[in-house]
């Protein structure tokens, strides 16, 4: 098994999927020649040829909504926003779209796009290059967002997205491209979308989280245990549609349950994780439900002090844990 | 033949009425699947409304003017086909929603935290409560009806603070039912403080613990005979009395040693044998009832306890007992013969597992050897905690307490 | 005169088929007002005005194998495409046989896979980049079709309409603009909608041919089309068509058209296509006056059992609204 950073991953899950189905290609801003400005696409253009590795123009509604036209044909096109941030332009193509396509035409069309975004902050990006958005795509039936945390869930859940018949939403942090790196299996192999997964056995307390920041419950759970508590995490991998089971299940082992988004508390992912705990475990909550997530302000400012503040971290993550042991 | 209705129909979204303003046809006009009938103004748009059938208007039933409710019916033409229904989009099958009515419980035993917090907070006992929820889930209302109850139930109660055991709230049992009439005459005593302490713990007591009784009599002739020998001068010695209260203390402690399994408490999934041997003793006065303890009262000399005695009594009827000296307590001997009680069936002292009652020490004509003689004769009565011990284990160790007793003489009696 | 269909390549059998089409699309539409006004539908969204440059463009392109993308007033191009009068009525009353949308969606808005015409929505413009992605798929598959999309002049405006061209200029897709130009985007007047002096200026910035055309005149559409499509097999790219008619009825069944003069509306009604066309082909010799009302009986006969066919369908299921959100 290879040790590889979470970007090799999606680059291999990308290289794969290419040569396995010819349908697949990808198109987006700097894909091509550059091979991405984060270098996601490294290598594909040189491979594939610029007609499967696709330049586009710098317009985001017009990357979305030609990968859903060419998907409503057929086709497996693999979107890429160049940040997160930028997917605005294109919400009305993948919420009014991509993500009722099937259900207006009752299930006579269907668009198989996958759109891949960097999301997430911690590396200087400031208001426009930090942003968690999956809370606006996360209640629009029709739709799957994806959010990996390890190289080895990034292939595999890359690759599944890709197959998947329905659009997916694939939000890839861009701190954890270069920081996390795993054992990643050479053969192919694909992952549940919708599945959460436990990436940690504990009995003290629960955390449940997704992203970069089950890298943060982990290190802090480490601590943690020295300190003889115990600590159960359930990384979400899937945010919409949510593993609703596997939430209750997390929330029942220990009825002590902290949250963490690095999204803006209000309306985030984990407010709708609170919501199902409270309506499916109230004779086994020992706690009230704990959330920890980046301040109600509109984005992550550029200054280190400001973006250290409005940041999740180990420490965070710690402070918030230890307190619900403690409770 | 059949009549037809037309009706005003919704001219756009959000539209809710419709204004006539005028009659394209007139009664006894033939009309034609999808001519215009009328002309219809609405805040959206001005339209003609057309025919839906094929006939004779009968009825123009909406003047020109007027404004009616979208669905109210503006006109009736006669048909020449039957009347046909048209599908409608209300057919919606109603699933019957039925209420079902179970005896399931279930959920009974299912607190909720506010549910738990208030019975904490007034001591609330939920075995005892009777939940509305479904399936006998017991609901913060519940509680909260059971509080009213309560407040009502002590209205007139002075503020109690001093005791050392927290105020009850009346069970609910025994709020349901009806409050007994007040004849003129009777007197009506609020029940606080004490009596209200004592009450809730007889209650819990008796509706918790599954009582079992057994009485022996025993022959302490010469116990007697021994005291009095020594009673005057115990009495110029130490300035208090030496009671027979004092003698079966010390034997029942001393059995008790023997036989742990008396000296125990229930504790829901297990039963707990106390090592020491705290031995709680009921002292009355004119309406209260203390049980104060007599600690390691097997390590005490019949001098040690008759001392004990004397101050905890002394104590009690002046309002003096602390806290420390009510607590800890393993067993109870209850001295019921001071009343001069022959018999009684005491009621256990919770949580322990037993309580023994001494009564009145009688001269009785007994057969000795084929002969009346006439002895001192005393009954002792024990309740036993059925899920704790059983008859065997008691039998024998009230045998024990009977056997030192009978053997207490000016020879072997060691006072101090 | 009499030859003008024949210049173009087309029969007149072809041509009869195009009078047909216009002709259908016009009735189920006016069928489709009357039982809104009665009630029965709630809704009507109209192709009156249109149907010409609908039916024309449609009868230049391979109907076999080519996408189209339509708007909401293209029911000559979704009926030319092989939609029949009974599914589009089944969509008027949303019923679950509905095509489109197994009575999902409001009528007009088409859909139907198996004759290649793409989804649409209601936010406008949309479908646009749909198109091109389509056509970006066709080249990748080295496939010989087009797609063909359509948009009102209002629409032009949208973001949708300029990324989506530029997108297919760029990359030189085999994807076909018609603008239908009816000059009012609910009220609001095409000068008060466009600053340049038409649609079609607008696809030099994208590197395509433009060209403005009589909406009114069929076969001036059919050739514009046609050509279009030939450029775009050639590997030429894009093209960009604005056909220029009038809505002749207001925007809806929800509006009415107070903000136009009488007199506007009653001039267009005068220059009407499909009885001008009627009129060609009579005075060409192409058809009789009884083949005529021969047609417009066998088109009346189509709407009228379309509709009871559609009134007395079945709904879906209330629990159906659950259903297809993702692959099942």
């Amino acid at each position: 098994m290879a040790v590889m950073t979470y970007i090799q991953a999606i680059t291999t899950a990308l290289r794969e999927e290419m040569i396995r189905d010819e349908k697949v290609f990808i198109l987006g801003e700097d894909v091509g020649k550059k091979g991405g400005v984060f270098r996601a696409t490294d290598g594909l253009y040189d491979t594939f040829g610029e007609d499967r590795v696709l330049d586009t123009p710098l317009s985001e509604s017009a990357i979305a909504g030609v990968g859903i036209g060419a998907a409503m044909y057929g086709m497996r096109p693999i979107a890429e926003m160049q940040f997160a941030d930028f997917i605005l332009p294109a919400v009305n193509q993948i919420i009014s779209e991509a993500a009722k396509l099937r259900y207006r035409s009752n299930n006579d069309w269907n668009a198989p796009i996958t759109i891949r975004a960097p999301y997430g902050g911690g590396v200087h990006g400031a208001l426009y290059h930090s942003q968690s958005i999956e809370s606006i795509f996360a209640n629009q039936p029709g739709l799957k967002i994806v959010m990996p945390s390890t190289p080895y869930d990034a292939k595999g859940l890359l690759k599944a997205a890709i197959r998947d018949n329905d659009p997916v939403l694939f939000f890839e942090h861009k701190r954890a491209y270069r920081l996390l790196k795993g054992e990643v299996p050479e053969e192919d192999y694909v992952l549940p979308i919708g599945k959460a997964d436990v990436k940690r056995e504990g009995t003290d307390i629960t955390v449940i989280t997704y992203g970069l920041c089950v890298h943060f419950a982990l290190q802090a759970a480490e601590k943690l245990a020295e300190e003889g508590i115990s600590t159960h995490i359930l990384d979400l991998r899937t945010v919409y549609p949510l593993d609703k089971d596997a939430i209750i299940e997390a929330a029942k082992k220990t009825g002590k349950v902290l949250l963490i988004t690095e999204d803006n508390l209000e309306g985030s992912i984990i407010g709708e994780v609170a919501a199902i705990i409270a309506e499916n475990c109230l004779f086994d909550l020992d706690a009230p439900i704990k959330r920890l997530a980046g301040p109600d302000v509109p984005a992550m400012p550029y200054a280190p002090t400001m973006e250290k503040f409005f940041m999740v971290n180990p420490e965070k993550c710690e402070k918030a844990m230890r307190d619900l042991a403690e409770f | 033949m059949a009549i037809e209705q037309i009706t005003m129909p919704q001219l756009g979204e959000s539209v809710t009425e419709g204004t006539i303003s005028t009659w394209l046809v007139d009664v006894g006009d033939k009309v034609n699947k999808y001519d215009p009938l009328a002309e219809v103004l609405t805040d959206k748009v001005n339209a003609e409304v057309p025919s839906s059938y094929t006939g004779i208007i009968k009825e123009l039933i909406v003047n020109e003017g007027e404004t009616v409710a979208v669905g109210e019916v503006i006109c009736k033409i006669e048909t020449v086909q039957a009347s046909t229904k048209d599908a409608s989009p209300e057919e919606v099958k109603n699933g019957e929603l039925e209420e079902v009515t179970t005896n399931d419980l279930s959920m009974k035993k299912r607190y909720s935290p506010a549910v738990l917090r208030l019975a904490q907070d007034h001591n609330i006992d939920l075995t005892n409560v009777d939940g509305t929820g479904r399936a006998g889930r017991i609901t913060r209302k519940d509680i909260e009806s059971i509080m009213k109850q309560g407040v009502r139930a002590t209205s007139s109660a002075s503020p109690d603070t001093s005791t050392t055991t927290k105020e009850i709230i009346p069970q609910q049992n025994t709020e349901k039912k009806a409050s007994p009439v007040v004849h003129t005459g009777d007197i009506e005593i609020p029940v606080t403080g004490i009596r209200k302490v004592i009450a809730n713990n007889m209650v819990k007591s008796k509706q918790e613990i599954p009582h079992a009784w057994m009485t022996v009599e025993v022959d302490v002739t010469d116990l007697v005979t021994c005291r009095n020998q020594v009673k005057e001068e115990f009495k110029q010695k130490e300035g208090f009395s030496i009671t027979y209260f004092a003698f079966f203390v010390k034997a029942v402690a001393t059995a008790l040693k023997e036989y742990p399994a008396i000296n125990s408490t229930w504790a829901g999934d297990k039963i707990i044998q106390r090592k020491d041997i705290n031995l709680s003793i009921a002292v009355a006065t004119d309406n209260e009832l203390f049980v104060p303890v007599i600690k390691l009262a097997d390590e005490k000399s019949i001098k040690g306890i008759a001392k004990e005695i004397n101050e905890l009594a002394t104590k009690a009827r002046a309002h003096k007992l602390s806290g420390q000296d009510i607590q800890g307590g393993t067993f109870t001997v209850n001295n019921t013969g001071s009343f001069g009680s022959v018999h009684s069936m005491g009621i256990i002292n919770h949580p322990q597992a037993a309580i023994l009652q001494v009564e009145s020490i009688v001269k009785r004509p007994v057969i000795i050897n084929n002969m009346f003689a006439a002895r001192d004769m005393v009954n002792l009565c024990l309740s036993l905690d059925h899920r704790i011990l059983d008859g065997l284990v008691c039998g024998r160790f009230l045998a024990r307490v009977k056997e030192i007793l009978e053997n207490m003489n000016k020879d072997t009696i060691n006072i101090y | 005169m009499t030859s003008r269909h024949k210049q173009l390549g087309l029969s007149d059998e072809q041509v009869i088929e195009m009078y047909k089409t216009m002709l259908l699309a016009r009735r189920i539409d006016e069928r489709m007002w009357l039982l809104n006004r009665s009630g029965k539908i709630p809704f009507v969204i109209s192709c009156q005005g249109q149907e010409a440059m609908q039916v024309g463009a449609s009868f230049a392109l391979n109907r076999k194998v080519d996408f189209v993308a339509p708007y909401y007033r293209d029911l000559g191009i979704v009926l030319s495409f092989g939609m029949t009068a009974k599914e589009l009525m089944l969509s008027a009353f949303a019923k679950a046989e509905d095509p489109n949308s197994g009575g999902r969606q409001m009528p007009g808005h088409f859909g139907q896979k198996k004759n290649r015409i793409l989804s649409g929505s209601s936010p406008v413009t949309t479908q646009v980049p749909h198109a091109v992605g389509v056509a970006l798929a066709g080249k990748m598959e080295k496939k010989d079709f087009v797609s063909f999309v359509t948009l009102g002049e209002g629409s032009s405006n949208q973001g949708d309409f300029h990324e989506g061209l530029n997108f297919a200029g760029v990359h030189k897709l085999p994807v076909i603009t018609m603008v239908e130009n009816n000059k009012y985007a609910i009220s609001v007047p095409m000068e008060k909608q466009i600053a340049s002096e038409n649609v079609s200026i607008r696809a030099k910035s994208y590197g395509m041919t433009g060209v403005t055309v009589d909406g009114n005149d069929l076969f001036a559409v059919y050739e514009a089309v046609k050509a279009a499509r030939e450029r775009a097999l050639n590997g030429e790219g894009p093209s960009l068509i604005e056909a220029v008619s009038y809505r002749l009825t207001a925007h809806s069944s929800d509006d009415d058209d107070r903000y136009r003069e009488k007199e506007e509306v009653n001039e267009a009604k005068k220059k009407d296509a499909i009885v001008a066309f009627a009129n060609e082909l009579e005075a060409a010799g192409i058809i009789s006056e009884t083949q005529i009302s021969d047609i417009e009986e066998e088109v009346m006969g189509i709407v009228n059992e379309a509709t009871d066919y559609a009134e007395n369908a079945a709904y879906a299921d209330p629990e159906h609204a659950l259903k297809y959100v993702y692959e099942e």
